[in-house]
């Protein structure tokens, strides 16, 4: 049998498991690995500038390649700059390895150099993690890693490694297992047939039937098997920040997004209707406001692979716990013995169609050539002909990417909805594009985010990552001072830079990227197209849009689904 | 309500910290947490003893099975069961205190189980209910100090909580 160090065997299993990049960054105490990966040619290692910019990356890759992400960070304080990264991925259910080094064994404890309790420090936020004990195990924790990250609930997991399990002159057996069983971890994959059968009644009785889809139904065929669903029963679609694409948003039933920013239409058809299936998703305060007055009339079904999810914040009354792709599988089985009579949801359609009148995404276009947010959305939609990855930070730009530029495909639109992290839309982009080389991929974000990892333009020289970055400028913490404007008498406490930002157009041009800003409404599309033309190079748009604008509709705080604030002027 | 929480964990390093914070991280509740390898060195029993409304105990339920390092767990308030608790308590005894303490340790089935002139350390086992009455007849005056086990639980009649199916399973 085949002898190989800890460094080597970790490498060759990373392999096993179809790794062909890493996002790392060296130190100390994964020397060893690092030598391991330097004397191989399978695997790529991706050198960020940071190490939560590498889990960005890393999540970036996973979300829209459907594979794990794998990171690789030193001990001590790489290991703690991968927590906000983790933490992303672990409230938004990505798929991570994140392999950090230790110590080496003798020394845990002690306060050693760059040592820090990383089991301890990451606990909260892992689906799971392990500490290597013995350096013949970590064959089998790197197969565990995997199958723990990717199964069921996907999610992160951490793998610590003291340096000395990885010590170059320890040699053991290496043979990768074929599989792996945990008497302690079988997640569901079906749905139970009582439950598929008391929930295709109930949905075939409706008469204000709404499918809420969530961020699960992102997952393997499981958008294949949703839209054939919807299009039989005829039955209107919301999403959630988690689930745009997952459902074309251009589709004729697709209500566009819900919750705190969703449209006028989907929330007045959460609040009125009668049988809500929630697909996937989590009923997140961002969606459900006030939960006492959550649609008063709705049964609730609710399908989500993991059982935690169900009734944690609002009871189900039909419960199925399976994977969203194996459960509307069956569901689309268990309508074909339905008769479904397609009229049933015409007096809820002419309702929803009055709603929809309402034109709640109608922005006003402002005085001359001032940039509306909104409109900057528009015009990357049409440059990019709606078919962009596109990534984004988080803040008012977030939503207006959500709300402006209509998904049609999932895993097109990835940005951090659970945490809300700011800094992820950079990495995010680069691990799009490392997932899927030679697509167009635009990062939304805007000054305030942009900042906090804009020292991954060094990594995209070095890799060529050809991101285009769309930075809607507008001087201020938008969201901060959105909420500042409207709940603390527009006094804006640290929300604005003065006069700090840098010159960006100088600032990407120093990592040798392209720049361009853009003041004037008329020179936007024709500023936007020649950014998309530029194929091979970084461009980051530096556009200055009106700085008084908030995204509207908003959900009016502790009311229910439908109370919205349209325009500052304006509520329901 | 008051429940117990009977939980087959692997007995790997970090199992038990993942539990606690399981609890301190979703704002619940621990009154008492034991926890001690089984027969099978690779399990370790935990039993726990928390309160909440049956909202809170579904997800405390839902959370624990989720934790990888979890194998089984079973609510032993949701049929009959049998309770534990394990306290060690000093208790002044002096002159004509002496007598009525021991008569009060008989009655409770405690045993004494080290003398010391001023002093009596008294072993007792019973429901928790049986370890606070105890307390309370001999006066909180007397306590010195007090050791509790806190709760340990098993399940009345044929149900077991254990890797090898058996008839009558407990919920897992």
């Amino acid at each position: 049998m085949e002898q190989l160090s800890g460094g080597d065997m970790l490498i060759r299993s990373l392999q096993e498991e179809g790794v062909n990049l890493i996002f790392g960054y060296p130190g100390g105490a994964l020397l060893h690995v690092y030598d391991a990966i330097f004397r191989q040619d399978k695997i790529q290692h991706i050198l960020v500038r940071h190490e939560q910019a590498a889990v960005h990356m890393a999540d970036g890759f996973a979300r829209a390649s459907g594979k794990p992400g794998v990171v690789l960070a030193t001990s001590g304080p790489g290991a703690t700059n991968t927590i906000t990264g983790i933490a992303t991925a672990y409230m938004d259910s990505v798929p991570l390895v994140v392999i950090t080094g230790q110590v080496a064994s003798h020394l845990i404890g002690e306060d050693a150099f760059q040592e820090t309790d990383m089991i301890g420090v990451s606990r909260p936020i892992v689906k799971h993690s392990f500490m290597v004990r013995h350096a013949k195990d970590i064959p089998l924790i790197i197969k565990k890693a995997f199958y723990i990250a990717t199964s069921g609930r996907p999610g992160p997991v951490v793998v610590d490694i003291p340096k000395d399990m990885t010590n170059p002159t320890d040699k053991f057996d290496f043979e990768y297992p074929k599989s792996v069983s945990m008497r302690s971890y079988n997640p569901v994959v079906d749905g139970h047939p009582l439950q598929i059968k008391k929930a295709i009644d109930t949905i075939v009785a409706a008469k204000k039937l709404v499918i809420y889809v969530g961020g699960g139904a992102q997952h393997g065929q499981a958008h294949i098997h949703l839209k054939k669903f919807v299009e039989r029963l005829n039955a209107p679609v919301a999403m959630t920040l988690m689930g745009l694409g997952a459902f074309p948003c251009t589709h004729p039933q697709a209500l566009g997004m819900l919750g705190m920013h969703g449209t006028y239409e989907a929330n007045f058809a959460m609040h009125n209707s009668d049988v809500i299936l929630a697909v996937g998703a989590r009923f997140d305060d961002r969606v459900t406001n006030n939960v006492k007055h959550f649609c008063p009339d709705a049964t609730i079904i609710h399908i989500d692979v993991d059982p935690a999810s169900i009734s944690k914040i609002i009871s189900a009354h039909i419960p199925i716990v399976g994977s969203v792709e194996s459960v509307l599988k069956d569901l689309n089985s268990a309508l074909d013995k339905k008769t479904i009579d397609r009229e049933r949801f015409k007096t809820w359609w002419k309702q929803i169609e009055s709603w929809r009148n309402r034109r709640c995404l109608d922005y006003p276009k402002g005085e001359g050539q001032i940039i509306k947010p909104q409109r900057a959305i528009e015009s990357l939609y049409r440059a990019t002909k709606g078919e962009a990855f596109v990534t984004s930070d988080v803040g008012q730009h977030q939503m207006f990417a959500a709300l402006y530029y209509p998904y049609d495909k999932p895993r097109q639109w990835i940005n951090s909805g659970g945490l809300g992290t700011m800094g992820y839309g950079l990495p995010a982009a680069m691990g799009v594009l490392a997932a899927a080389p030679g697509s167009v991929v635009a990062c939304v974000t805007g000054e305030g985010s942009i900042q906090m990892n804009i020292q991954e333009l060094s990594t995209c020289l070095q890799y060529n990552f050809p991101v285009k970055i769309i930075n809607l400028n507008n001087h201020y913490l938008g969201m901060v001072k959105q909420w500042q404007d409207m709940q603390y008498g527009g006094r804006h406490s640290s929300s604005s830079y003065e006069d700090s930002l840098p010159d960006f157009v100088k600032l990407v041009e120093s990592y040798h990227h392209v720049g361009i800003r853009v003041d004037r409404l008329d020179d936007l599309d024709a500023a936007m197209d020649e950014c998309f033309r530029m194929t091979n190079r970084l461009v980051f748009m530096d556009i200055h849009v009106d700085p008084s604008e908030h995204v509207y509709p908003m959900q009016v705080r502790d009311g229910n689904m439908a109370d919205m604030w349209l325009s500052k002027t304006e509520r329901t | 309500m008051r429940r117990i929480i009977s939980v087959l964990l692997e007995n790997e390093a970090g199992a038990l910290s993942r539990v606690v914070g399981l609890f301190s991280q979703r704002n619940y509740n621990i009154e008492t947490l034991t926890v001690a390898p089984t027969e099978d060195p690779t399990l370790s029993r935990m039993t726990i003893t928390t309160s909440g409304s049956n909202h809170v105990i579904e997800q405390i339920t839902k959370q624990l099975n989720k934790l990888i390092d979890v194998v089984k767990l079973a609510d032993l308030t949701e049929g009959t069961h049998i309770e534990r608790e394990l306290m060690l308590v000093k208790i002044r005894a002096v002159d004509s205190e002496r007598a009525e303490i021991k008569r009060t340790v008989d009655i409770f089935r405690g045993q004494i189980v080290d003398v010391h002139p001023q002093m009596y350390t008294i072993q007792l086992v019973g429901t928790t209910e049986k370890l606070d009455a105890f307390i309370e007849s001999v006066g909180a005056a007397l306590v010195l100090e007090v050791v509790r086990s806190g709760v340990s639980g098993i399940a009345r009649g044929a149900r077991t909580l254990s890797l090898v199916p058996n008839p009558v399973r407990v919920s897992s």
